[in-house]
C-alpha cells in the first residue's frame, strides 16, 4: 500500500513535470512559460521606476552615452562611429530582437524552422525567386569596401553583444510563445533585410500579365486600357522640364518598337508556368504607396525649407520603423530606422533632410527559357546549348527532416517554377532577372545622407543605390531642395521575351546622372507619391503599366501651389488631408448614369447624399462608406475579366478607370461575365450600386444604421505573427488609399515626419511604440496620436546636457 | 506550525533555485524538504502547494501590478481566459500542484526506508 500511495505521487510528479516541460502546440511549454522566475511574466515591463545606469561593455573603444527620452526614444552618443553604430545594434536589439530575426528569416526562407510543414511553400517561394542569391552577392560587395565592413560589422556586434547577454528568461515574449532562441547576428542578414524591401517594393512590373492580356484581347484594346485612357498630369518631374541629354545607346525610344523584336507568342491554352504565377506572384491591383515633398524657402514663413516624408506600409506590430538618434564626431541624425541594419533611412541632420517614396519602376524581365530535356542541364542561347547551374537550397523543418530544393539558374537568373515548384511544364519554364539580384550597397547611400551636408553630398550618396527604386526628397538648410528618382533602371521589355536570343538580355543602364531629378524648380517645391516619374519627353522610355497612382500627387500638388508662406502646422494638416480625388473623379459619372437610368428612385435619398457629399474620407463621415462599397463594386465588376484564377492579367488602376468610365460608354469590358446577358455601363453602374447596398444591408441591417467610415473601415495594426491580442485592432481614423492620409484598413502612413530648418524642430510619429515588447507600454503608445493626426516634437542637438533635460533615464557603457 | 515553518523553507529554497536552474527545481526543492522536514504526505503536500501559491501567485502578482496588466490582460485573451487574474490563480496553482506532489513523493519515499 505504502509503494502504491509513493509510486502515485511520484509518478503523478514526474508526469505533471514532463506535461508541463513539453510545447503543447500551438500552446508553448506551460511550466516554462507561466513561472514568474522564467516565463511570459519576466516580459511584462515596470511601467515605472526608471534609473540611469552604467555598464562595461566588452567591444567598445571608448564611453557611450544612450539617453532615453519620454517616449523611449534612444539618443546614442558615441566617441567614434565603430562605438555608435556598435550601439545602433545593441539598443535595437534591446528593443527589437524577435521582429528583426524574423523578418531576416522571412526574407531567407527559413521560417520553417520554426513554425514547421506548414510554411515549407512559403520558404521555398522566397529562395526560388533568389533573395538569398541575391543577398550573397550584396554582402560580398558591402565588405569589399572597407568603410562600409567596418560600420556593418560594428552593428553585427553590438547585435550580437546583447544576443550574448541573454538567458532564456530574458527572451522576447514571442520566442517563448513559439519555443525557440534566437541565433547569432550575421553581415548576410543586413543585406537579406535589404532584399527584403526590394521583394515588397519593386515586384510591380506586369511582364506575364500585359503578354496574356494581349495573346487574349489583343494590341488594340491593350492600347486603349492602358495607354489612351491616362492623360496623367501630375508627374514626379513636372511636364515640360527640359532634358539637357540624349538617351544612352541600347535604349529605344518608344516601347512597341522593342517589344516586337522582343516579344515570343505564347498560346492562352499552353500557360502552366503562368497559372502558378498567378497563384504565388499576385501582385496588388491599387497601391498605398507613399507620400514626399519638400518646399522652398521661397514659399515658407521662415524663408527655410520643409521638408515631410510619409512611407506608407502595411501597419504592423512591432513597428517596421525604429525611432533612432545617432551621435558621434561628424555624425548627428535623426529619424526612422529599419531594426537590422545600420543608419537612418528616413531623417535629418543638422545641415540636411531626406525622405523616400517607392518609385514603382520596372526592373524584372522573364525569359522564357528552351531547355535540351527534363534534366535541365542545358539550354539554348544563340542557337548554342549552355550549361545551366543548379543551387541547392536547404530547407531545414521543425519536427521534420531538411527539405532539398534544386533551383535551376541561367546566366538570366532563378528559374522560379519549374515541374517540382507548382507544377510549371517544362515546356514553359522562366528565368526571372531582377535588380535585386545585382551586387548593390544600398545602406552606404544611407549612411552618406546621414553624414551630408549639402545637395553635393546628397546626389553623391545616391549613386550607391540600386533596389528597390527610391523618390529621395532633399532639402538643406542652405535653401536648396530637390527630388531624383534613384534606382538602377536596365532597358526592360514590357513583356515576356525569348532567352534564347541574348540580344533580350539587359544590355544598357541608365546612367545614375539621367535618372529624372530636379533641383530648386521655379514653382517652389518638389513632391513624389508613387506616379509616373516623367512625361513623353524624357529621354528613355518607362512602361506605363504599372501600380503608378495619380491622385495624391493631384491633391499635394494643389495644396502645395495655392498656398504661399507655409509652415509646418500646413504641412501637418496636408498629411491628414481626407480629400479624394479619386470620388471627385468617377462619382460624378456614377451618379449622372444612375439618375438617368431612373431606376434609383427609391435610392434618391442615397444619391442625395452622396451628391451632397464634401468628398472627404472623414471618420466621422458616413458618405465614404457609400462611395467606397459602390465604387469597389463597379472596379470589380468592371475588370471581372481580368480576374481570370487561370490567366492573371493586370486589370487598369483606379485612374485608368474613372477616365475610362467618362469617355468609353459601349466597350466589351462593361459586360458582367457571370450574368447570361451582355451589360453595358449602365447596367454595371446599377448592379455594382446594388451589390454594394446589399453588402450594407447584410452587415448593418439596414441602410439607416450604417456606421460612420473611421468605424467602418476599422484600421488594426497587426502583430507580425497575426496573433489578435498583440494587434491593435479598431483604430479609428479616417483617409484610406488614393488619399494623402493613406491609411486603409492594413496600410498606411507607417512614419510621419515634418522637418522645419526654420523654426528649427521637427515633427514626428508612427503607429507603433519604440519598444517591440507586448509587455511594455512603449509597445503600442504612439498609435493614438498617430490616428488623431498628431505628432510629437523633436529637437535635433548634439549637446547631451540638452538632450538630457528631457530624459526619462540615461545608459552609460563603458569599455571593458 | 511546522506547516508553516516548511512552507517557508520550500519558498526560501525554491525562489533561490530558480535563480539559477530550470522551473522544475522547485520539484527537487519540495522533494527534499519533504524527505527531511515534515511529519505525513498531506502535510508535505500541504507546505509544498502553500508554498509555490504563496511563491508563484504572490511574484506574478507582484510583476503584474508593477506593469498595470498590460501583458497579462493579452495574454488572458490570448489563451481565451476571461479575466488577467485568473491567469495569476493558474499559474500558482500549477505552481503549487508540481510543488505539493514532489513534497508529497519527498516524504512517502522516507516512509518506505
Amino acid at each position: 500500500m505504502k509503494y502504491v500511495k509513493f509510486l502515485s505521487a511520484f509518478i503523478s510528479t514526474v508526469a505533471l513535470i514532463y506535461v508541463l516541460d513539453r510545447p503543447l502546440v500551438p500552446a508553448p511549454a506551460l511550466g516554462r512559460f507561466l513561472s514568474p522566475f522564467t516565463g511570459f511574466w519576466q516580459n511584462a515591463e515596470s511601467t515605472s521606476g526608471f534609473k540611469d545606469q552604467t555598464y562595461a561593455m566588452e567591444g567598445l573603444k571608448d564611453k557611450v552615452e544612450v539617453v532615453y527620452d519620454e517616449r523611449m526614444v534612444p539618443h546614442i552618443f558615441a566617441h567614434n562611429e565603430e562605438d555608435l553604430f556598435f550601439m545602433q545594434g545593441y539598443v535595437t536589439a534591446a528593443n527589437r530582437l524577435w521582429q528583426m530575426e524574423i523578418q531576416t528569416h522571412n526574407a531567407a526562407g527559413r521560417v520553417s524552422e520554426i513554425i514547421g510543414e506548414k510554411t515549407l511553400e512559403v520558404d521555398r517561394l522566397q529562395r526560388r525567386i533568389g533573395l538569398g542569391y541575391g543577398a550573397e552577392k550584396a554582402e560580398e560587395f558591402i565588405t569589399n569596401d572597407p568603410q562600409s565592413k567596418t560600420i556593418l560589422h560594428a552593428y553585427c556586434d553590438g547585435i550580437n553583444a546583447y544576443i550574448k547577454s541573454l538567458s532564456p528568461k530574458d527572451y522576447p515574449l514571442e520566442y517563448k510563445l513559439l519555443g525557440y532562441a534566437p541565433e547569432a547576428w550575421t553581415p548576410i542578414k543586413v543585406a537579406l533585410l535589404l532584399k527584403n524591401m526590394a521583394n515588397m517594393l519593386s515586384v510591380f512590373e506586369f511582364d506575364v500579365e500585359n503578354t496574356n492580356f494581349i495573346a487574349k484581347y489583343g494590341e488594340e484594346a491593350f492600347k486603349h486600357l492602358y495607354k489612351e485612357q491616362d492623360d496623367f498630369n501630375e508627374f514626379i518631374i513636372p511636364k515640360g522640364t527640359k532634358w539637357d541629354f540624349k538617351a544612352e545607346e541600347g535604349f529605344a525610344k518608344g516601347t512597341n518598337e522593342k517589344s516586337i523584336i522582343r516579344k515570343i507568342t505564347v498560346g492562352a491554352k499552353d500557360q502552366a508556368p503562368y497559372e502558378s504565377y498567378n497563384q504565388v506572384l499576385e501582385k496588388p491591383n491599387d497601391i498605398t504607396g507613399s507620400n514626399n515633398w519638400a518646399v522652398s524657402g521661397t514659399k515658407t514663413k521662415s524663408g527655410l525649407p520643409l521638408l515631410c516624408n510619409d512611407p506608407h506600409l502595411q501597419l504592423n506590430l512591432p513597428s517596421i520603423w525604429y525611432e533612432m538618434h545617432l551621435v558621434a564626431p561628424g555624425i548627428n541624425a535623426y529619424g526612422a530606422t529599419l531594426p537590422g541594419a545600420p543608419c537612418v533611412i528616413s531623417g535629418f541632420n543638422d545641415s540636411i533632410a531626406w525622405g523616400v517614396t517607392n518609385g514603382g519602376r520596372d526592373v524584372r524581365d522573364w525569359f522564357k527559357i528552351q531547355f535540351k530535356d527534363d534534366s535541365f542541364d542545358e539550354y539554348l542561347v544563340d542557337g548554342k546549348w549552355e550549361k545551366a547551374k543548379k543551387r541547392v537550397e536547404v530547407i531545414k523543418i521543425k519536427n521534420a527532416s531538411p527539405y532539398m530544393d534544386t533551383v535551376i539558374y541561367t546566366r538570366y537568373g532563378p528559374v522560379v517554377f519549374d515541374p517540382t515548384f507548382k507544377k510549371a511544364s517544362s515546356k514553359n519554364l522562366l528565368s526571372l532577372k531582377w535588380t535585386a539580384h545585382l551586387p548593390s550597397n544600398e545602406f552606404k547611400t544611407f549612411y552618406m545622407l546621414n553624414k551630408g551636408k549639402n545637395y553635393d553630398d546628397y546626389r553623391g550618396a545616391l549613386k550607391n543605390y540600386v533596389c528597390p527604386a527610391q523618390n529621395f526628397v532633399f532639402a538643406s538648410r542652405s535653401n536648396d531642395i530637390a527630388m531624383v528618382e534613384q534606382g538602377t533602371f536596365p532597358n526592360v521589355a514590357e513583356e515576356v521575351v525569348d532567352g534564347a536570343d541574348s540580344k533580350n538580355d539587359w544590355t544598357a543602364f541608365i546612367p545614375s546622372e539621367h535618372n529624372p531629378s530636379h533641383k530648386n524648380p521655379e514653382r517652389g517645391f518638389v513632391s513624389s507619391a508613387n506616379q509616373l516619374p516623367v512625361d513623353e519627353t524624357y529621354p528613355y522610355p518607362i512602361s506605363k503599366v504599372g501600380v503608378y497612382e495619380n491622385f495624391r500627387s493631384i491633391r499635394i500638388n494643389k495644396l502645395l501651389g495655392i498656398a504661399e508662406k507655409m509652415d509646418a502646422d500646413y504641412m501637418k494638416k496636408m498629411h491628414s488631408d481626407n480629400y479624394n480625388v479619386f470620388a471627385e473623379m468617377i462619382l460624378p459619372s456614377l451618379i449622372r448614369i444612375a439618375e438617368k437610368s431612373g431606376k434609383l428612385k427609391e435610392y434618391s435619398n442615397i444619391l442625395n447624399l452622396l451628391k451632397n457629399w464634401n468628398l472627404r474620407n472623414d471618420a466621422n463621415l458616413k458618405e465614404p462608406v457609400l462611395f467606397e462599397l459602390w465604387s469597389t463594386e463597379f472596379i470589380d465588376l468592371l475588370w471581372d475579366e481580368m480576374a481570370d484564377p487561370e490567366l492573371p492579367m493586370k486589370r487598369p488602376n483606379s485612374y485608368l478607370t474613372a477616365n475610362f468610365l467618362k469617355n468609353d460608354s459601349t466597350s466589351i469590358f462593361y459586360d458582367n461575365l457571370q450574368t447570361g446577358e451582355r451589360e453595358d455601363r449602365e447596367a454595371i453602374v446599377l448592379q455594382a450600386f446594388s451589390k454594394g447596398m446589399t453588402k450594407l444591408k447584410e452587415k448593418y441591417g439596414s441602410l439607416d444604421k450604417i456606421q460612420d467610415w473611421g468605424t467602418h473601415k476599422a484600421t488594426y495594426v497587426q502583430h507580425i505573427a497575426k496573433l489578435d491580442p498583440l494587434s491593435r485592432l479598431d483604430v479609428y481614423c479616417g483617409g484610406n488609399r488614393g488619399i494623402i492620409n493613406a491609411t486603409s484598413a492594413t496600410h498606411g502612413p507607417s512614419w510621419k515626419m515634418v522637418v522645419d530648418f526654420g523654426e528649427n524642430k521637427a515633427y514626428c510619429v508612427y503607429p507603433g511604440g519604440e519598444s517591440g515588447n507586448p509587455g511594455s507600454k512603449y509597445y503600442d503608445n504612439m498609435i493614438d496620436t498617430w490616428a488623431k493626426g498628431e505628432y510629437y516634437t523633436v529637437e535635433l542637438s548634439n549637446d547631451l546636457e540638452k538632450v538630457r533635460q528631457k530624459a526619462l533615464f540615461k545608459t552609460t557603457y563603458t569599455k571593458k | 506550525m511546522k506547516l508553516l515553518i516548511n512552507t517557508f523553507i520550500i519558498i526560501a529554497l525554491s525562489a533561490i533555485a530558480q535563480l539559477f536552474l530550470p522551473w522544475w527545481s522547485i520539484a527537487v526543492v519540495a522533494f527534499l524538504v519533504g524527505y527531511f522536514a515534515t511529519d505525513s504526505g498531506w502535510q508535505a503536500f500541504g507546505a509544498g502547494f502553500l508554498a509555490l501559491v504563496m511563491l508563484w501567485g504572490g511574484y506574478s502578482l507582484f510583476i503584474d501590478q508593477a506593469n498595470e496588466h498590460i501583458l497579462s490582460s493579452k495574454m488572458a485573451q490570448l489563451f481565451k481566459l476571461p479575466s488577467s487574474y485568473l491567469l495569476i490563480i493558474i499559474t500558482s496553482i500549477i505552481g503549487g500542484i508540481v510543488a505539493g506532489l514532489s513534497a508529497m513523493s519527498g516524504r512517502l519515499i522516507k516512509g518506505l526506508m
